[in-house]
């Protein structure tokens, strides 16, 4: 059945859940067959949202191609957390090559697939914002240039955090890493990869977070049925990077988008067919008071005229992708 | 079938006899016309079931074999020059993996100058990268190499190497005896992968290793190079037997019997070699060629079983280590450490190799490291140059002027 999304109308409390719905509708992660993708053991650090996006994505992916799924990896967090040898927590087909050719690797693997005519195993390609958005994107390019059949997966937590949290070409302004301490990128240089990958007009292009799992999923299901190259961009707090708890990092994933700093949207062959539009829309304040990297804006004297050029970049997205009604 | 045809073209014929299932391609050259060839042969559909990857570097062309490689195709990919380099992270990584994919290497100097002529600097700087390296002496072996190696890769799941000197092989037209498909296919069996990345039984390929089991993956990775020292002969004699010629293997000698000079040389250089060696043979000196096919592994012991006898042994190589001297060398000395050995750079950046050099060169006893026609006075002015005025500088240009302004 065709991926489906469903509707929730909030009131009060942030929790969603499966009781209510038909069963075809409940989400992959409350499903009896769901396949555990990454198994628990793993090394990620608590309340890393990486490990979160990942085990829900790559579920999704095994879930909508019936178990027939190669995954490939890029170097960083995620595959170092979850392949110490001889330990290893995917219950997938796995391959970690290097740093910058996760996509490249991914095309081979769709390659050897299509002339051995199997039709049915699906390719993931998936890695960090650095391994992607830098290292990794001549690759990238290339493979949606091509259109391989390939969906590739950018867990993005906005800088290197497998090497110590320096910055990436994803690294928002004004966020403080362990190579900018004068802290972040410039505003309006930074790289939009989805933008960028929405202008080599392949299937798929969309975005999503770990505070919405069940938005994350359908995106997954969607983006599995459609052949080709196609593109997910997932912001996953980094409780490390971002410094905050661990208990915070749904909460500030939400508010990456509620404050509109984190626009979550999807388009087919370069044009835009969904925004999630805010619900509650909220200033950027309050996403940046949860994060340690944004610390140095709010002393004394605060920053107020940086925290005002974010939020003007958060009212750009929405008035770009009219996020709100 | 024996046709009067280009290197590349004979090559890439060769390839397709071996049914890549993924052929990976990014143009350099003197590489270009081999891809070339094979991307017509596959939209000719003369080579199915093969998907073709125009791909947007080298380093996504290794990456693309490795991960088609994992799927379990058979793959192909061809450079030369910048393009290897480009590549090496990608390379370590193929052989660490142990992929047996297979690559030609159309031999080219690496800049700075950029120069597109052949040496062997491309394929001597990734010696220690964990790949097979064949060294092609003519183009109807560079064609048969590559039937052996994907029988060596396969059996021994590693990546190898042929390389095939740029322009002086890959563009000159020869007779080749191109190894028909029927025969490959009796030759060469359908590629089983060890482990292949397949959702009825999933593995995890790739992980990461501590300090606990690094030293012994690596070590798998030589020990099935010394297999290889066994595989590569014995491939090479079932190779004979069924396309009844011989080629490949780890070294020949030519007239080595009753030597007391031995020329080891690899590749396209070594015709010349063995003119030189035929015509001081005329005058009496008893002296004879080594040619080396197998670079890596090193074949220490049949090298010195070939040599042993020789007093004096001469090494004719086609790159060098700056700051050392000979590469192939120091291995030949390894192999052989009571012989008085000389190195001989020659052919740098596509200087011919000519037979008056070699003879100047084999007249007396060699220097331990000459680099052969080397223009010492062209050189003295511009190290005096610079060390008058005490800053780096286009020293190529100011070369290349004293040059024109010498004539
Ligand atoms: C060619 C190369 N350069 C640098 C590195 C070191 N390195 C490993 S992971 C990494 C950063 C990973 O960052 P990202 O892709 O954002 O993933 P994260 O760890 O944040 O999930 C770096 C720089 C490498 N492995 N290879
Ligand atoms: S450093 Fe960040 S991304 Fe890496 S495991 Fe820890 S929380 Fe996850």
């Amino acid at each position: 059945m065709p991926a489906q999304r469903t509707k929730f109308y909030q009131v009060g409390s942030f929790a969603v859940g499966n009781r209510l719905l038909p069963i075809e509708q409940r989400a992959v992660q409350a499903g009896m067959e769901r396949r555990n993708s990454l198994t628990s053991g793993h090394r990620a650090c608590r309340g890393c949202g990486e490990a979160l996006g990942a085990r829900y994505a790559i579920d999704a992916a095994i879930s909508a191609s019936g178990g027939r799924l190669v995954a490939v990896n890029a170097t960083g967090c995620l595959e170092v957390f979850s392949t110490p040898y001889p330990e290893t927590s995917w219950q997938v087909p796995w391959i970690h090559s290097l740093f910058g050719n996760a996509p490249a690797v991914a095309s081979g693997v769709a390659a050897a697939l299509r002339a051995k005519g199997i039709t049915d195993v699906r390719v993931v390609g998936q890695g960090g914002d650095g391994g992607t958005v830098d290292i990794g994107f001549a690759c990238l390019s290339g493979m949606f240039e091509r259109d391989d059949d390939v969906l590739y997966i950018c867990y993005d937590n906005q800088a290197y955090m497998n090497t110590g949290v320096q910055r990436s070409g994803a690294t928002p302004p004004a966020a403080r890493t362990s190579t900018t301490p004068v802290p972040g990128n410039a505003f309006g240089q930074g790289k939009n990869v989805p933008m960028i990958a929405m202008a080599h007009e392949i299937p798929y292009v969309a975005t999503a977070t770990v505070a919405d799992l069940r938005d994350l999923e359908y995106k997954v299901r969607r983006a599995m049925e459609l052949r080709g190259a196609r593109y997910l961009h997932i912001l996953v707090p980094c409780p490390l990077g971002w410094v905050t708890e661990a208990c915070d990092t749904i909460r500030v994933a939400r508010l990456a988008t509620e404050s509109g700093l984190f626009p979550v949207f999807e388009a087919e062959r370069g044009e835009v067919t969904d925004v999630t539009k805010i619900r509650r829309r909220v200033p950027v304040d309050d996403y940046l008071r949860l994060q340690g990297r944004y610390r140095h804006l709010f002393g004394d004297p605060p920053q107020t005229e940086v925290i005002a050029r974010i939020q003007a970049s958060a009212d750009r997205n929405i008035r770009r992708f009219g996020l709100v009604d | 079938m024996l046709r009067q045809i280009e290197g590349s073209q004979a090559v890439a014929e060769a390839v397709a006899a071996c049914r890549p299932e993924v052929v990976c391609a990014y143009p350099i050259s003197p590489q270009t016309h081999i891809v070339e060839a094979l991307s017509r042969l596959v939209s000719a559909k003369k080579l199915t079931p093969c998907e073709y990857l125009n791909v947007e570097s080298e380093f996504a062309a290794m990456s693309a074999c490795i991960g088609a490689s994992a799927a379990g195709a058979r793959v192909y990919t061809a450079t030369a020059s910048q393009g290897l380099l480009y590549m090496t992270e990608a390379l370590f990584n193929a052989s660490g993996l142990g992929l047996p994919i297979v690559m030609t290497v159309a031999n080219r100097a690496i800049g700075a100058p950029i120069n597109i002529w052949n040496d062997h600097s491309d394929s001597m700087s990734q010696r220690d990268s964990g790949w097979i390296q064949l060294y092609a002496e003519t183009n109807q072996e560079a064609a048969d190499l590559h039937v052996q190696a994907y029988a060596l890769a396969e059996e021994l799941s590693l990546p190898v190497m042929v390389c095939m000197d740029g322009f002086v092989l890959t563009h000159a037209f020869e007779r080749v005896d191109l190894p028909a498909r029927e025969r490959v296919d009796a030759f060469l069996p359908p590629y089983e992968p060890r482990q292949v990345l397949d959702p009825g039984d999933p593995v995890s390929i790739g992980a990461m290793v501590g300090p606990e089991a690094f030293t012994e993956v690596r070590y798998l990775l030589h020990a099935r190079h010394l297999q290889a020292l066994d595989r590569i002969p014995a491939i090479a004699r079932s190779f004979e037997d069924a396309f009844g010629r011989r080629s490949g293997g780890l070294v020949r000698g030519y007239r080595v019997q009753d030597a007391d000079t031995v020329v080891l040389a690899l590749g396209s250089v070594l015709g010349t070699v063995k003119d030189v060696v035929d015509e001081l043979r005329g005058q009496g000196r008893r002296i004879g060629v080594a040619a080396l096919t197998t670079f890596r592994p090193f074949p220490f012991a049949a090298v010195r079983e070939l040599l042993g006898r020789a007093r004096r042994i001469v090494v004719l190589e086609r790159a060098f280590s700056v700051g050392v001297g000979g590469i192939v060398s120091a291995d030949v000395r390894t192999a052989l450490p009571e012989a008085a050995i000389a190195t001989v750079v020659a052919g740098l950046g596509g200087r011919p190799v000519t037979k008056a050099a070699l003879h100047r060169v084999l007249a007396a006893e060699p220097e331990p490291l000459t680099f052969l026609d080397l223009d010492r006075e062209l050189v003295g002015r511009e190290l005096a140059r610079s060390a008058e005025r005490r800053r780096s500088g286009p020293a190529a240009e100011n070369m290349l002027r004293d040059l024109a302004g010498g004539n």
